[in-house]
């Protein structure tokens, strides 16, 4: 009888290192010094107690509502028609398809939102429900969600509030469950949902001065932290597939040129926001622009085939 | 056979201890932090870590033109005070709330789209001998909607 105790012990104590081993979360070796130079060292008492460790470092993407408020900043229009049809979901079985359209119909749903496009949004968050439930991301978005946006139609406040509760809730809960590979594919998707919905709005493509084109050329800051988030997930086989298409978008985006002056920190006055004033020189070529629309249209059509 | 079980146990607990307070963290963002981004609005996003004294962390993000932000650095009580720096690409410091009191929030805009690097800090309380705390240190950023 003590034998068998024991066994289930050994077998009690195999399960405990199993879970413990999957709870621990990857962090960054603690050897990573920060690169300041000495100049900069004596500028700034504060960063010259800093030559530490590093303990996490964390690449933040534009989540899917900051994308649709750029884009309706910038002059964008609805158009219903290029919004992932809900009816795809069923198109939807493996993990990689479902986190990257749970980031698709996210960035959908706010875009819809900011619209006031209320039966869009209930219908992609519903959407966003299935692929959100068919990754195991149970009550991330719950009945009471939809049940909200139901009840408070005409209140944008309420609408906004309720979609970054739920993309907190989906986050959060896959960092918790330790499946940030999923949480990054799931960014991932919504950012290029952000890009294919801003590159579609673009309808003369001839003339790039406009400030819609300016935050098209933007991304090319927010493709290297993509690259570099998933890079951070790189033993996921689904991750590397993306990363690959990623980096085909990122020679596109070699010959999009930003020449960035130096920034200027303006305090703020009257309670208002400090201001960093800085500007930035973008070149986008017609050609260059229909290149990447070309890609983007394609790596979207791939992704919500 | 009784000692053998309860060292087996506490093995346990504190193989689980790491999940736990995973998800003590989340609660903690969710609950507490958010609400330091009111008026602004949530951007979804969640960022955070279980932080020691003496320990840091870094967060990489792109902020548009145009679109005003509130960042908001929240610890758990059991972290007496956070630092955070935010820097241009060349590491260049363009606010540090410790010369600011202490904030734990900044509301800012950027004239022209820049990534900029958020460091965020737990200083050494310098207790020497005392255990070195260790708690939840969230990184959030609010969007001011028009």
């Amino acid at each position: 009888m003590a034998t068998g105790f024991v066994k289930r012990i050994v077998k009690l104590l195999g399960l405990l290192l199993i879970v413990g081993g999957v709870a621990c979360k990857s962090e960054k070796p603690s050897d990573k010094s920060l690169k300041v130079t000495e100049d900069e060292l004596a500028a700034d008492s504060v960063i010259s107690q800093s030559i530490q460790s590093v303990k996490q470092i964390f690449y933040s993407l534009p989540s899917p509502l900051e994308t649709a408020l750029i884009l309706k900043r910038s002059g964008a229009v609805y158009n219903e028609d290029l919004l992932n049809p809900v009816e795809n979901v069923a198109h939807y079985n493996t993990s990689k398809s479902m986190a990257l359209n749970l980031g698709i119909y996210s960035t959908d749903l706010s875009y819809a939102s900011l619209f006031d496009q209320t039966q869009a949004t209930i219908n992609l968050m519903n959407a966003s429900k299935k692929m959100a439930d068919g990754l195991g991301i149970l009550n991330a978005i719950d009945n009471s969600v939809i049940q909200r946006l139901e009840e408070n139609i005409n209140n944008r406040d309420v609408i906004m509030e309720t979609i970054s509760e739920t993309f907190l809730n989906t986050n959060s809960i896959l960092e918790e469950d330790d499946r940030v590979a999923i949480g990054s594919i799931i960014l991932v998707g919504g950012w290029l949902e952000g890009l294919y919905l801003a590159t579609s709005l673009v309808s003369d493509e001839k003339k790039m001065d406009n400030e819609l084109v300016d935050r098209i050329a933007d991304q090319k800051f927010s493709l290297e932290t993509v690259l570099s988030l998933l890079k951070q997930n790189s033993e996921n086989a689904d991750v590397m597939e993306i990363y690959s298409d990623m980096q085909k978008l990122s020679e596109i985006f070699y010959d999009v040129q930003i020449s960035a002056s130096r920034v200027e920190v303006v305090p703020a006055s009257n309670n208002g926001a400090t201001i960093l004033r800085s500007k930035n020189v973008i070149t986008v070529n017609p050609d260059v622009f229909n290149k990447l629309k070309t890609k983007v249209k394609e790596l979207r059509t791939k992704y919500t085939a | 056979m009784k000692s053998f079980t309860t060292t087996i146990l506490i093995l346990g607990l504190l193989l689980l201890q790491p999940h736990s307070t995973q998800a003590q963290c989340k609660n903690f963002a969710k609950k507490i932090c958010k609400l330091e981004l009111a008026p602004y609005v949530h951007d979804g996003n969640y960022n955070a870590a279980i932080l020691t004294e003496g320990e840091d962390a870094e967060l990489f993000k792109t902020f548009y033109a145009g679109q005003e932000y509130r960042i908001s650095i929240c610890g758990s009580e059991s972290l007496a005070k956070i630092e955070f720096l935010v820097m241009d690409v060349d590491r260049r410091v363009l606010y540090s709330n410790a010369k600011n009191n202490y904030a734990t929030s900044w509301n800012f805009k950027v004239e022209a789209t820049q990534q900029l690097i958020i460091l965020v800090r737990v200083p050494s309380s310098g207790n020497s001998g005392s255990e070195l705390a260790s708690g939840c240190v969230a990184i959030m950023f609010g969007l001011k909607a028009e």
